[in-house]
């Protein structure tokens, strides 16, 4: 494509957040410095340090835990539900006033476009509070029983790709149910889960429902093993997953983990095509492929192959890549050097297996952690791009002859979070849907999300359900 | 900048009218095989295609990219006045306009066309002389399309005998909506007999037409019968141009001419009254179809409103402040 209309730079302003040298962890409504060694964030668009945050240890997590004990026990167990709510609403409508601030913070500190922080993650955090904020006070009509408890104190462990988001999908949830919460947010992005703290303070929720500890995977570990905690709820690896699953096992405690995804995105030669490659583009590219549920795996069907992929090719050939702040950028940086490594070693082991290897044309940034969008064709179902998460802008093109042959190859993987479905037909669609073993499944659309929808996987993705009525059965128990 | 009308442009490469281009040359065979050929093409989403349209609605064109945006923009207007009041007073105040749109900026691009009723065609023509400025004229009992094909044909040579370089005919959408396919096809072909060497533009009048799939195939309808230009609307119903409905013939035309080689242009009208609106058509084109249509050989904005935006967008650009509307002249 030539360049007769270059848009100009359009860079969001920074100025709209203050970020500071340094921040201490939010432990019974107070930030205090922690007593671990500090860690440093940075922006990976240009490697530039943002901040030096605390590093809980176990004593730390201790405190926590026991500010949200005594949280749950004095205050936020024995308040009216109705009133729960409130405190929901309010921070919804805070994170709504103060959106542009997270929008611009968890970019630089993500490396997603400011597009999506803006567009995608702020407002979907806020509609979670909102959504989980009417529930707080109708939980018995919540087909769980006829007077659901709380569980006590939740330890949440959340990823790095949606930093805000998943707080928002951890959070709300427990509060609205009666719990309270120790949370520890990824290393490489808490700033703002940092700033929710002090929208917690701004909102005047009771001290100590939720706090707030940075650190590495120590710190994780730390707040998942606390005996006195009641429910962990996990998103992340399912390396990870695994072990938080031991250090649980025997005990009391409840666990929900939201692990890894490869999902099938299935393109039947009856789809809309235009449609099905903005929804493959969606599917994969959104958030640079850290996405657990990206469809990660392109399925399409034999006849329309060559037409798809060039479609497809055509079509990333318009992504601009580069300077998350531009308003314009579609595909931001990858998260960190670590993850920039892994995806590398992945590609290589598809061009080493065989598979070829497509990338658009134009450069990257000299500083900070890019890879280009891909698109592997010729790849067979057993080389390691078409088995394990990337967990990047890569995707693995597969074909299939009839829908069978789709069901097949789509449910072969250890995984089964989300899986995507392309067709004009309907009765297709819903025969389709009902074989695939993924708790996600979108016809015509993909990576759309919303919170009166339950989330969660089959199989290595993990157990549990978030969001929607299926959500609140995490957080609350029966009479036992 | 300043775009000059390539007069070389808009000559039809596919020969004579009626002549299909190569790898469609027998799907008019019969009303059968041409609806097979039509219900064969890829069905659009309307959901996905609206949450394209909303994506690419989030550019943010901003300082020289905009100074560039709107001065295209004015560059592919067709200044249009299609009322039962006009008179050859508006028509010729309406030349002026066209040819300098700011009376006080001599570096502002003229428009692309002036589009009139095919009585008045001749007085565009006059007004218009020597400008490079096209005269456009709306033609086969437009708006409606009603009347028997003889005098739709002899309202096209009426105005092609005017001086109309370019015809803005109306298909026949009670027949397309009843599947008559070859019928609709059959009346373009004539009307782009009737034309000679004016070039075509087809108004599918989308509003009627109302799915995203009846308008790409109305679009591949038009293309196939020789239209040079697919256009959404005539302006007398609503809605009227929409981005979901462009972004389809966008992809029509791009998919066309990867099929034949053969480049059709692309004309929303009706309900373009803002800057805003028309930067976002340019976005469109630019992330649909790319850098071959952003000239006004092959887009243009049906409009009578949208310049005035355009000019106090322009005026505010480079003087720093926004003027009033008694800065630009009211038509």
């Amino acid at each position: 494509m030539t360049s007769l209309f270059e848009y100009a730079p359009a860079p969001e302003s920074r100025s709209i957040v203050d970020i500071r040298p340094s921040y201490g962890l939010f432990i019974d409504g107070e930030f205090d410095e922690g007593t671990g060694t500090p860690l440093k964030t940075v922006n990976p668009a240009t490697e530039e340090v943002l901040a030096e945050v605390a590093t809980g240890s176990t004593e730390d997590v201790d405190r926590a835990v026991r500010a949200a004990r005594r949280a749950f026990t004095r205050v936020w167990g024995p308040m009216r539900p109705a009133d729960r709510g409130k405190y929901l609403f309010r921070i919804a409508r805070l994170l709504q006033e103060r959106a542009r601030e997270f929008a611009v913070l968890e970019t630089l500190d993500n490396g997603k476009p400011i597009r999506e922080s803006r567009d995608v993650d702020v407002p979907l955090a806020a509609a979670h509070f909102f959504y989980h904020a009417g529930w707080a006070d109708k939980l018995e009509h919540a087909g769980l029983g006829p007077a659901p408890r709380p569980l006590g104190v939740a330890g949440q462990v959340i990823p790095w790709n949606f930093p805000l988001l998943m707080l928002a999908w951890k959070v709300a949830p427990a509060l609205a149910t009666g719990n309270t919460v120790v949370l520890k947010p990824a290393e490489t992005t808490p700033l703002t889960a940092l700033l929710f703290a002090e929208v917690c303070r701004q909102a005047d929720l009771p001290a100590g429902v939720v706090n707030i500890v940075t650190g590495a995977g120590e710190t994780g570990r730390a707040v998942v093993s606390h005996p006195d905690v009641d429910k962990v709820a996990f998103t992340g690896s399912t390396e990870v997953g695994r072990s938080i699953a031991r250090a649980v096992a025997g005990t009391d405690k409840r666990l929900t983990l939201e692990l890894g995804g490869k999902a099938a995105n299935i393109v039947f030669d009856d789809a809309p095509i235009d449609q099905a490659v903005e929804g493959i583009v969606r599917g994969i590219f959104f958030n640079q492929g850290h996405v657990c549920c990206a469809g990660s795996r392109l399925l399409v069907q034999e006849s329309v192959h060559d037409e798809v992929v060039a479609a497809l090719q055509r079509r990333i050939g318009t992504l601009r890549v580069g300077d998350p702040m531009d308003k314009n950028t579609d595909l931001g940086a990858i998260n960190s050097a670590e993850q920039l490594a892994r995806i590398r070693e992945l590609v290589a082991a598809g061009d080493d297996e065989g598979a070829r290897r497509w990338q658009p044309e134009g450069e990257l940034p000299d500083r900070g952690y890019w890879f280009k969008p891909t698109v592997f064709t010729d790849v067979s179902p057993a080389q390691r791009i078409a088995r394990d998460e990337v967990f990047g802008p890569v995707l693995s093109v597969m074909t299939f002859r009839t829908p069978d042959e789709a069901v097949a190859k789509a449910n072969n993987t250890t995984y089964g979070l989300s899986a995507g479905i392309w067709s004009e037909k309907g009765s297709r669609i819903l025969s389709v849907t009902s074989k695939l073993r993924a708790g996600v499944v979108w016809a015509n659309t993909f990576n759309e999300f919303d919170p009166t929808s339950p989330f969660g996987g089959y199989k290595q993705s993990g157990y549990g359900r978030e969001g929607g009525r299926q959500g609140l059965a995490a957080y609350l128990k029966g009479d036992d | 900048m300043t775009h000059v009308l390539d007069p070389d442009a808009l000559a039809d490469p596919s020969g004579a009218a009626g002549t299909l281009p190569d790898p469609f040359a027998d799907v008019t065979r019969s009303n059968d095989a041409f609806r097979a050929f039509l219900h064969g093409l890829p069905g659009v989403d309307q959901v996905g295609a609206q949450a394209r349209v909303t994506q690419l609605g989030t550019r943010s064109i901003k300082t020289t990219a905009k100074a560039w945006a709107i001065d295209t923009a004015i560059s592919m207007v067709d200044l249009t006045t299609l009322e039962g009041s006009d008179t050859p007073g508006k028509v010729r105040s309406l030349a002026a306009k066209a040819r300098r749109p700011d009376p006080e900026d001599p570096t502002c691009p003229p428009v692309a066309a002036v589009c009139v009723y095919g009585d008045l065609a001749g007085v565009a023509k006059e007004a218009l002389a020597g400008t490079g400025i096209n005269v456009a004229a709306v033609a086969t009992a437009f708006p409606s399309g009603r009347a028997s094909r003889a005098v739709k044909l002899a309202d096209v040579r009426d105005a092609v005998a005017g001086g109309a370089d370019e015809i803005d005919m109306v298909i026949d959408r009670g027949a397309f909506l009843a599947g008559r396919y070859l019928d609709v096809f059959e009346e373009i072909v004539a009307v782009k007999q009737a034309c000679g060497s004016a070039h075509l533009k087809v108004i599918l009048e989308t509003g009627e037409l109302v799915t995203l799939d009846a308008v790409r195939r109305a679009s591949w309808l038009a293309m196939l019968a020789g239209g040079d230009f697919i256009k959404t609307s005539t302006g007398k119903v609503s809605p009227a141009a929409t981005l979901p409905v462009c972004l389809v013939m966008l992809e029509a035309v791009r998919d066309f001419r990867a099929a034949t080689g053969r480049q059709v242009g692309v004309k929303p009208a009706g309900g373009i009254r803002t800057t805003k609106d028309a930067v976002k058509h340019l976005v469109l084109i630019n992330e649909t179809v790319g850098a071959d249509w952003l000239s006004p050989d092959w887009f243009r904005f049906g409009a009578s409103s949208l310049l005035n935006d355009l000019l106090l967008q322009r005026q505010k650009l480079r003087t720093g402040h926004y003027s009033g509307p008694d800065h630009v002249s009211v038509d």
